[in-house]
């Protein structure tokens, strides 16, 4: 069923009882040419991708939960490609450009809003780092502009420019960064992949790989053994536990992101804003909730649950940085089981086992990920060879010490990022 | 999250830094996969796990402390590496 | 409408408020929805999609319709609850989501499109033209969409925090909490009793009934005010437990009245046990136009009688499913309020001689735009209209679980009380009691408490005391299944968010089965109140779409907090400068009044130079002070880098493992440049240590690393190296510490000391008396000129600096500022963070030869990896500008002259770039790959955001007196 104005109006005059599911609920196949383990974001864009791009369509994607129940369903919904090491840039840029179409693409309105994303900056020494950055992004063909103080006062008239403990000394300004709809990436991407037959298979969770002389040959799961010719991992927040599965060990400790919704305000913040002294970062939906987030929980956990500290930190950073938020009131928190690698960026990659692939260690970000990361899987899986937006994030660059890509450059050892 | 200093009582973790999954340090000639494994790669389960914490805020001790990653419960927190340490 | 002889409100004194700029009166006692209601104001808000008219629902936190906005400018506050609002003088109100007016809302026509606008009908449109989303279709939706608004001014802020622990934390203070607080407080145990309303009784403050022989909330005002006059007991009204978190951590919002302390204040509360007394919520039933103003829950009428003396209409009907509702007709009854039916679905329904019971009775239909007018019911004599202006339903209780859920436990259903209560351990060391256990009956309510209190006592090893339960009512009321009333027409869910029965059956059709999914695509449940009043009912009309039952549907999940919170009072004491700490050089005050200005550095704040009389521009002041340095002496506060002392026998062994370089080979009195790699053989630091004994060192940091160090230096010490004896703390705070540098440095400090330091060689150190005090000198340079450090115990550091620019200034030297240092510095080829920015290896900086073959240290064998000594890696170079444009820039990025501009011919970054007055023109230092190979070289330095391009010599980062005579003079 294609979606269109018409069709609403049609179905609006006839009682609405012509809709039909988004996807199937198909039982699953005993054999498949391809399984995507994980039906998050990127698990139904590969999933997608396969199917689109390369006509693959004998595939299942397994989801132990519910369709886009992990980290694409509780994130920030931040879309950009403000990054500065090379094997990021140019991947992130890659993702970005497919973002732009998406919808058309997917016949699927994912509410992607281009409303622009600023990096404040706060000393000499971080603005130095952001024109680096921001080089590199217009280097790669992206848009990037340094405002200076009162080019961040005109545009963010709310912050606190008079008092701060850190006083704004410009942002980095990313017009073609915005947000999406988070849920509606996951519907839309599995709606697509259905369509063309992918089966989507929910409630069914991987209990084991089965390898046979070095190549994986399929799954176990709760609802019984499916073969593969070839298996993809997208199971972001669980890497560790899937991959032990094939008796890997990964570079990844799961840790939780929070963030953070306020009650509906009528518009008050236009784009997405970040802090570059306190790990804030905000912006508002179009529901009219505040969004914002900050950093990690700082352990190691897979309670899928925020803690206080980190949540009130976020917040006297928010007084810190825009006080006029202060009687928001803050709705709902959630935490995310996030995979953080060494460095801080992600992997998609072969595994050493024939026919598995990696995708996974997507740290903070994930969900601006979701195309580029389907899209790109999706070719390694079907071709072989990475596609050249991701052929930088390699699983042995921890090992070789090639390329690692510490945005933040606070190491490339846990718990640092 | 409270955490049982060995030497200050149950504190605030806001008074703790984490510094992550206990292991020993190879020998400098332990070769290049035994770093490997002690740097980057991990068990990461979903359960018990030892795993350092610094009393910044308190008396500046290294922990070690055993700490299920799924409930958050924890079972032990001795000092790192003193008695009764693994 | 008041009425007479109910309510306990002080009918004596008079409340003046407005409502939409129209004024009206309570009392004191009132909340701002009671005395909405006793003005007959019955539309109160705007629903958030269809812009219905609404009124107020229930008397309690979990209100989804009457949120307005509270005060006026930076005071107003969007999204209040009308039900939990205390009534203060003056107090301006006004309507939100709504334009024009509450009245006549523009938006309201989105009613009449609603068949279009039905779930998710937003991702199925909006796409073409594809420029459309941002500049049409998204302005207009949010522009409609959103509550109320922010002022979009600075949040005064008049928030705090605090941390709060006791034995035993009691969450509500109806008759479960009272009775466990009671209990646990007569045992002597440290109690925290948090509720939060402003009276005591929780439930009991609405309902006539009796507990030990009068009134119940009489009772509970006795049994507060008893436990108030317990040392050990901290009642605390107005308090709302918000979230429940690890090892027994709540957090607590408590509100305070206008002048009675800060506006919020949020506690974190560590409590050893907790009772989870939070009560239960009356739930709605779904039936055509059921979100009428007038229609309200049937407790909630009760409440505005009974506790408020406000009559919720003229006649009143009643429908609903289960006795407890009864009592609504009932109490109005008595208070002489007409009451026009009690509408029961069930057909075996208690009789009453006070009123007209109807059994077998739904409600199908109501009428009446801005207030109800009538209801239609439908029966098996079929169907009937009563005209009624308030109709009180109530579809059963939910246990108020929230909390227990906060640490992921998913709520168990029981058919016989059809509702979820908590799991078993659901949250560790919290104990339920009371309605939000399931347990209803008053009696049974108080029972529950003690037993929890008594529980709670056991685990804790105190004795309970014997304490009577007080007689209470019996009676919890029976009830029926009623979740829909089936027919034609729109049956709302979710009030605020316009989710009816037929969106949650058309996400079924569509597939949207899980309850995650029907909760995500037609967003019920998170609308402000968090699905408290709507969720149950939503699943069981799931469960019956897709012909599950309702405990394999499953639950959505409750996040914290309980109910929302202030972002100020969560954030309290983010605002302005007390978000970080402020640390402050002994030099400080001299140096602000010298006109300097500040910036931060880390924690600190340091000087960026002095202007002097006729200067316009820093650049002067600047060039002046690098002048200083270079012709004569200059002067500067050094003592913000991070100094730890460093004692014991293994004191060399430890700094050989920390550093790359040999530590243990320094003699006695001399000073090392020393490297220090974090484990994943990255540079973490650098900084010269001293050796001041022969076990006692003294190692400076940076001044943002200082923290790390320390951490790391105790790392070492206690886990990888406990064969070593040795101690280490961070003196930065003990000593002041200055560094004099120039030609004429060794003549001052031998003018300020009275010694001649002849005998002192570069990097050489050693004590000295200054003024009398003991003293410490180095002989270091981060300027490349003839350059001391002189260190004092911190509190002599004001007059010893006030000495030594007094005699700088003498001999035509000054102080400088972290300009000058850092234009020193560059030309010199010296490092900071701008180089050292945790990605550089000792490699890159041309040290890798510093890392010592003879020795293991941290992040040496990683530092090793091919991927971090690889030839092609950028590494630290100088750049000179060759061509017409002069100008460098740090940031910008390096190319071969001639290669296009495309990131795989990127070959690295400027890193610190500063004009040198020593050499009069720009240098720069970067990061190329292959560098040190390429000298002599052109390069192409580009700047894409100020569109700069300057052609480049590539020369040593040392462009100023490269083999370093200056410093050794």
């Amino acid at each position: 069923m294609r979606f269109s104005a018409a069709r609403i109006l049609k179905e609006g005059l006839t009682g609405n009882r012509g809709w039909r599911p988004h996807w199937r609920s198909p039982e699953p196949k005993p054999d498949y040419d391809i399984i995507i383990v994980g039906g998050g974001g990127h698990g139904l864009a590969t999933a997608y991708y396969l199917a689109r791009t390369h006509g693959l369509t004998n595939i299942a994607v397994l989801e132990k939960g519910y369709l886009g129940g992990g980290n694409v369903g509780r994130n920030t919904t931040i879309v950009r490609a403000n990054y500065a090491m090379p094997g990021n840039t140019e991947f992130y840029s890659h993702s970005l450009k497919l973002w732009e179409g998406l919808e058309q693409d997917l016949n699927y309105n994912v509410m992607h809003s281009q409303r622009g994303v600023i990096n404040l900056f706060h000393s000499d020494g971080q603005r130095d780092y952001a024109v680096r950055r921001a080089n590199a992004m217009l280097i790669q063909g992206d848009d990037a502009i340094i405002l200076d103080r009162d080019g961040v006062r005109r545009m963010l008239p709310y912050l606190d420019h008079d008092n701060a403990r850190f006083p704004i000394y410009g942002g980095l300004y990313h017009p073609r960064g915005g947000t999406a709809r988070h849920d509606a990436v996951a519907w839309g991407f599995a709606r697509g992949a259905d369509m063309r037959g992918v089966d989507l298979i929910q409630n069914c969770e991987v209990t084991g790989i089965d390898i046979e002389h070095g190549r994986v040959t399929g799954v176990q799961t709760t609802r019984g053994p499916i073969r593969a010719k070839k298996i993809g991992l997208a199971a972001a927040g669980r890497s560790s536990q899937v991959a032990a599965m094939a008796g890997l060990r990964l570079p990844i400790e799961s840790n939780i992101l929070q963030a953070f919704v306020t009650e509906g305000l009528k518009p008050v913040i236009d784009n997405v804003v970040t802090f570059g002294m306190g790990h804030f970062y905000i912006s508002q939906s179009d529901k009219g909730g505040l969004v914002f987030g900050g950093d990690l929980d700082y352990y190691a956990s897979y309670a899928a649950r925020g803690n206080l500290p980190a949540a009130e930190h976020v917040m006297e950073a928010g007084m810190a940085l825009m006080p006029m938020i202060g009687k928001a009131k803050v709705l709902r928190s959630w935490g995310g089981i996030v995979d953080m690698t060494p460095d801080g960026s992600p992997i998609i990659d072969k595994a050493p086992v024939d026919g598995l692939y990696l995708n996974c260690g997507w740290c903070y970000g994930g969900f601006k990920a979701t195309p580029g990361s389907g899209h790109t899987f999706a070719h390694l899986i079907a071709t072989d060879t990475p596609h050249e937006a991701a052929a930088g994030l390699r699983l042995d660059r921890f090992a070789s010490g090639i390329g690692l890509m510490d945005e933040e450059g606070t190491g490339s050892q846990h718990n640092l990022h | 999250m409270r955490l049982p200093c060995p030497i200050c009582g149950p504190r605030d973790s806001r008074e703790f830094i984490y510094r992550g999954t206990a292991l020993d340090r190879p020998a400098p000639d332990a070769g290049t996969e035994a770093w490997e494994e002690y740097l980057h790669l991990r068990d990461n389960p979903a359960g018990p796990i030892r795993e350092f914490w610094y009393h910044h805020a308190g008396c500046t001790a290294w922990i070690e402390v055993t700490r299920n990653t799924a409930t958050h419960e924890i079972s032990d927190a001795v000092l790192a590496g003193g008695e009764g340490a693994a | 409408m008041r009425v007479k002889d109910r309510g306990r409100i002080d009918r004596e004194s008079r409340i003046a408020f407005t409502f939409d700029g129209a004024r009206y009166e309570g009392h004191p006692g009132d909340t701002l929805a009671s005395a909405l209601l006793a003005n007959d104001v019955r539309m109160v808000g705007r629903s958030f999609k269809y812009h219905r008219p609404r009124g107020i629902l229930t008397a309690g936190s979990a209100e989804p319709n009457a949120l307005v906005t509270v005060g006026r400018g930076a005071e107003a506050s969007p999204n209040e609850r009308a039900t939990m609002v205390e009534l203060a003088e003056g107090l301006a109100v006004t309507s939100q989501n709504r334009w024009p007016s509450l009245g006549f809302d523009v938006l309201s026509v989105n009613d009449m499109a609603a068949r279009f606008l039905g779930s998710g009908f937003y991702y199925k449109t909006f796409m073409w033209p594809r420029s459309f989303w941002e500049k049409v279709y998204e302005p207009a939706i949010r522009r409609a969409a959103g509550l109320g608004a922010l002022s979009g001014q600075h949040d005064p802020a008049d928030t705090e925090k605090g941390f709060l622990f006791c034995d035993l934390l009691v969450i509500g203070a109806g008759p479960a909490g009272l009775m466990a607080a009671l209990v646990a407080g007569e045992a002597g145990a440290d109690v925290i009793l948090a509720d939060e309303g402003f009276a005591p009784g929780g439930q009991l403050t609405g309902e006539v009934e009796d507990i030990a022989g009068q009134p119940a909330h009489a009772w509970a005002e006795s049994t507060w005010a008893k436990l108030n006059a317990m040392p050990n007991v901290r009642c605390m009204s107005r308090t709302t437990v918000t979230g429940a978190y690890d090892q027994g951590t709540f957090g607590a919002l408590e509100r305070f009245p206008e002048g009675r302390g800060p506006r919020e204040c949020f506690w974190r509360i560590a409590a050893k046990r907790s009772v989870l007394a939070a009560g239960a919520l009356e739930r709605a039933i779904a039936f055509r136009n059921n979100d009428r103003p007038g229609i309200m829950t049937a407790g909630a009428v009760r409440a505005y009688l009974n506790r408020w003396g406000v009559s919720s209409g003229r006649a009143v009907t009643v429908f609903a499913n289960n006795d407890d509702a009864h009592r609504t007709a009932r109490d109005l009854v008595a208070a002489g309020v007409s009451v026009a039916a009690v509408l029961d679905s069930r057909h075996d329904a208690p009789k009453s001689p006070d009123f007209e019971v109807i059994r077998g009775a739904q409600v199908c239909n109501t009428a009446g735009r801005k207030r109800l007018e009538s209801v239609t019911y439908r029966t098996s004599k079929g169907e009937q209209s009563l005209m009624t202006d308030c109709l009180a339903i109530s579809g059963g209780w939910n246990p108020a679980v929230h909390l227990t859920c906060h640490m992921n436990s998913r709520p168990v259903w029981r058919d016989d009380l059809l509702a979820f209560v908590p799991a078993p351990g659901a949250v560790p060391g919290l104990i339920p009691a009371g309605a939000c256990n399931g347990v209803f009956a008053t009696a049974a309510c108080l029972a529950d408490g003690a037993s929890a209190a008594k529980t709670a006592l056991r685990e804790l090893g105190m004795t309970s005391p014997d304490v009577d339960l007080p007689d209470a009512g019996a009676d919890a009321g029976r009830i029926s299944p009623l979740w829909a009333v089936p027919g034609k027409g729109r049956s709302w869910l979710d009030f605020q968010n316009d989710v009816t029965v037929k969106d949650v059956k058309q996400a079924a059709q569509e597939n949207f089965q899980s309850v995650e999914h029907m909760k995500r695509y037609t967003t019920q449940g998170m609308a402000t109140d968090q699905g408290k009043m709507s969720n149950v009912t939503a699943l069981a009309v799931l469960a019956d779409a897709t012909g599950r039952a309702i405990p394999e549907t499953g639950t959505t999940t409750f996040r914290p907090p309980f109910s929302p919170v202030s972002i100020a009072a969560m954030g309290a004491g983010g605002r302005g400068q007390s978000f970080a700490p402020q640390r402050f050089m002994t030099s400080h005050a001299a140096t602000v009044e010298r006109g300097a200005p500040m910036i931060e550095a880390g924690l600190w704040y340091r000087p960026t130079y002095f202007p002097a009389p006729g200067e316009t521009h820093w650049r002067q002041a600047c060039d002046r002070e690098v002048r200083y340095v270079r012709n004569a002496v200059g002067v500067a506060d050094v003592s913000t880098l991070g100094k730890i002392d460093i004692q014991g026998p293994g004191a060399a062994a430890l700094l050989d493992f920390v550093y790359t370089g040999l530590f243990s080979s320094l003699k006695e009195g001399r000073v090392r440049y020393g490297l220090m790699l974090r484990e994943d053989g990255h540079v973490m630091d650098d900084g010269t240590t001293a050796r001041l004994g022969e076990n006692h060192y003294l190692m400076t940091t940076t001044t943002a690393a200082a923290g790390e160090v320390m951490r790391h230096l105790d790392f070492a010490k206690q886990v990888l190296r406990r064969d070593l004896d040795v101690a280490t703390i961070s003196v930065t705070e003990q000593w002041a510490q200055f560094a004099v540098a120039g030609p004429k440095s060794r003549d001052l400090l031998e003018d300020l000391l009275g010694t001649s330091l002849g005998g002192w060689p570069f990097m050489s150190c050693g004590p000295v008396k200054v003024g009398g005090v003991d003293g410490r000198l180095f002989r270091i340079s981060f300027s490349g000129e003839q350059g001391w450090e002189i260190a004092v115990p911190a509190r002599f550091g004001a007059s010893l600096f006030d000495a030594l620019v007094a005699k700088a200034e003498a001999i035509d030297g000054g102080m400088y500022g972290m300009e000058a240092l850092n234009v020193l510095r560059i030309e010199k080829g010296f490092l900071t963070h701008a180089e050292l920015h945790g990605r550089t290896t000792a490699f890159d900086l041309g040290m890798g030869r510093m890392i010592s073959a003879k020795k293991d240290c941290i992040g040496k064998v990683m530092a090793a990896r091919p991927g971090l000594v690889a030839n092609s890696r950028a590494q630290l170079v100088g750049l000179k500008p060759v061509g017409e444009v002069q100008q460098l820039v740090s940031g910008a990025h390096l190319f071969r002259e001639g290669a296009r501009i495309s990131p795989e011919n990127d070959q690295g970054y400027v890193t610190s770039v500063c004009y040198s007055p020593t050499l009069g023109h720009m240098i720069g230092l970067a990061f190329l790959e292959r560098g040190p190979d390429r000298m002599g070289d052109r390069i192409r330095m580009v700047d894409r955001t100020k569109d700069i391009e300057t052609l480049c010599e590539v020369v040593s980062p040392v462009f100023f007196d490269p083999d370093g005579g200056r410093a050794r003079a």
